[in-house]
């Protein structure tokens, strides 16, 4: 109990209530269960990315090239749509799923079997794939009117009163609190980044979850490209663009140790939604858009260092219980 | 017998010569010599002396900023809100020539707004002991989020006439201040980093920071000076930028950050530190303006030429890998 308290993610929580406290008690419409549900729509694919990312970053690693990898199969499926408008919704979100992990994969190859630092690689692809948008569309935009009907219903269809979008970020979020705790790929994920030694002689190759990692991150990100470029019905070069700061931000926020090793599902599903309510908070509130970049950076950096904080203090009690036992 | 053979036992050290040629440098010159000549044959307007004067605008305001971020990569950490720093610096004398300060004034603000910005950057990574990476993001957004609050969707304009000589004036013929100014940072840097107690100081702390803490060396003394010496640039950068464009909106420099980290990386400094030299991202600053350049005058649009600096920093640290796994 005591350490659910003391826990990241029970602290990003009361954080998140503190927020919506203050907001409520000048907006109360603001948190209308409706409104809220409308919030968290707007933030599943906030949400699914940072999932991604979270096992990216628990490996060691990050990928930077997540929004550019949602831009590019968010081309790739709308080009498909042109050319085949009545295709059933379903091959759409496979030819989404393994064009994105596709693409992750080539990260992934290129960390595990070339040893090129991730930070280096995603930075590299991130521009190469913004740029393959643009050789395959001459700097086109792919509009509304071209976009088949069907296409564009998708994410915003109602079940049971919510649209088909939040519901695949809740089926995402619960498939992953499942795969990370209850698989062993999900243990790998925490061995590999927690002690890469360590992993090593468990017999975990590291390199390989490292390479898993990548082509989840990617599959998400292509997941997120089709609902992201149906959902506000227009596909180009600079979709998202940005996009992939603001995933790391929100695995920050919620917890994930940049070092690798530490991070849970709950905690990037939490900090991606401290940054949506914030992003949809401020025109309620009526403070100019333009505050969100500098609240959001302001953000990272106290969560940053608080969780160093914690982290300090984890250690000092290890180091006592070592000496007790001598 | 057969084993025997196959063991090469050097009798001699390489000779300086060969080791020099052989050296990621001397690769580099060749890139930037074959990338020269190609471009004189593809297009007409290459060799002028005009157009190459001013082909060195879209690299030396990055490259003066990537001497800095080289030590800064070679001890270790890295800042990639170095591009924001050119905002908020471009912002507060934007601001300040709003209320009359003169071109003095103007550049005592840019400096002191980019030491401020590096010295956060530092207290955050050698106080609170925190990863460069995360905290440089969150100031990245942090620094260009106080330009977004500052601007909104307007402008700075109206910087006082001689001010525009940083960006636009040249020295002597085709010669600009800022070409000379590049190249005086690369000697400083190059001495800075070559011939000084503090440059050997910045490679061990970049090999081995407990190794380096127990020599003596104050680790996080320096480290704090190269983030000061990066805010430094970006401040130097922002004013060359500001005088050139004559205009400031918070979107000033955007993504320059990737750029840098690519010129720094091409010129042969290890991204996990320890190891790198000045001459090498000198040549690499040359070798990406000539192909920004080159392509630019075949009409090669600008995303395009992102997606040959994405390869080539990719291809740059992978082809000597597979290399070496080949020869395995």
């Amino acid at each position: 109990m005591r350490r659910l308290i003391a826990s990241r993610e029970a602290l990003l929580l009361l954080a998140i209530a503190i927020v919506l406290g203050i907001i409520a008690s000048r907006f109360p419409a603001f948190i209308t269960p409706t409104n809220l549900a409308s919030v968290f729509n707007d933030t599943s694919p906030l949400i699914l990315l940072a999932i991604g990312q979270m096992i990216v970053i628990l490996t060691k690693c990050i990928d930077l090239s997540v929004a550019a990898n949602l831009a590019l199969t968010g081309m790739v499926v709308s080009l498909v749509n042109i050319a085949i408008p009545d295709m059933p919704i379903i091959f759409t979100m496979l030819i989404a799923i393994s064009f994105g992990t596709v693409l992750g994969m080539f990260n992934g190859v290129l960390v595990w079997k070339l040893d090129i630092p991730p930070i280096v690689v995603t930075l590299g692809t991130m521009t190469i794939f913004r740029g393959i948008i643009f050789l395959l569309t001459e700097g086109k935009w792919v509009n509304s009117h071209e976009m088949s009907d069907k296409f564009k219903a998708f994410p915003r269809a109602d079940i049971l009163g919510m649209p088909v979008l939040s519901w695949i970020a809740i089926i995402v979020v619960i498939l992953f609190m499942i795969v990370m705790s209850r698989t062993k790929l999900g243990r790998a994920f925490y061995a590999a980044g927690g002690n890469p030694h360590a992993a090593t002689y468990a017999g975990i190759n590291v390199g390989r979850t490292q390479f898993w990692a990548f082509t989840i991150s990617g599959a998400l990100a292509g997941l997120t490209g089709y609902l992201w470029v149906s959902r506000f019905a227009v596909a180009y070069v600079d979709v998202a663009a940005g996009f992939e700061l603001t995933v790391v931000a929100a695995c920050v926020i919620g917890g994930v140790s940049i070092m690798g090793g530490i991070g849970t599902v709950h905690g990037a599903l939490l900090g991606a939604l401290f940054l949506g309510i914030i992003a949809n908070a401020l025109p309620v509130v009526n403070i100019s858009p333009f505050w969100q970049m500098a609240i959001s950076g302001s953000a990272i950096i106290i969560a940053v260092v608080l969780n160093a904080q914690a982290n300090r203090v984890k250690g000092r009690i290890i180091l006592k219980r070592a000496e007790q036992a001598t | 017998m057969t084993q025997e053979n196959k063991l090469i036992i050097p009798d001699r050290l390489r000779s300086p010569l060969e080791q020099r040629l052989k050296s990621w440098e001397s690769l580099l010159m060749l890139v930037a010599i074959t990338i020269f000549v190609a471009n004189s044959f593809a297009s007409p307007y290459f060799l002028n002396a005009w157009n190459l004067s001013d082909a060195t605008f879209n690299f030396t305001e990055k490259a003066m900023i990537a001497f800095a971020m080289a030590l800064l990569i070679i001890s270790g950490e890295i800042d990639l809100s170095v591009a924001s720093i050119i905002a908020l610096a471009s912002t507060a004398m934007g601001a300040a020539a709003q209320v009359g300060i003169g071109t003095e004034g103007l550049i005592l603000v840019g400096l002191t707004v980019g030491l401020m910005c590096g010295a956060t950057n530092g207290v955050l990574v050698t106080r609170f002991g925190l990863p460069s990476i995360v905290v440089t993001i969150g100031t990245m957004s942090l620094f260009r989020g106080i330009s977004f609050i500052i601007l909104g969707d307007q402008a700075y304009r109206g910087y006082p006439q001689d001010f525009a000589y940083f960006g636009q004036g040249y020295l002597w013929w085709v010669i600009s201040f800022e070409f000379i100014l590049f190249i005086i940072l690369a000697i400083v840097y190059g001495i800075i980093l070559h011939m000084t107690n503090f440059g050997r100081a910045v490679y061990a702390i970049g090999n081995n920071p407990t190794g380096a803490l127990f020599s003596g060396i104050r680790v996080n003394r320096v480290k704090f000076i190269l983030f000061l010496l990066t805010g430094l640039m970006s401040g130097v950068a922002a004013i060359c930028l500001t005088s050139r464009l004559g205009s400031t909106r918070p979107s000033i420099a955007f993504g320059w950050e990737l750029e840098i980290v690519t010129m720094v990386v091409l010129g042969g400094v290890n991204i996990l530190g320890g190891s790198g030299s000045i001459p090498g991202v000198l040549i690499a600053a040359f070798v990406m303006g000539l192909v920004t350049f080159g392509l630019g005058l075949l009409n090669v649009p600008g995303i395009v030429m992102s997606i040959v600096i994405g390869a080539l920093l990719i291809s740059v640290i992978a082809l000597p890998r597979l290399w070496s796994v080949w020869r395995t």
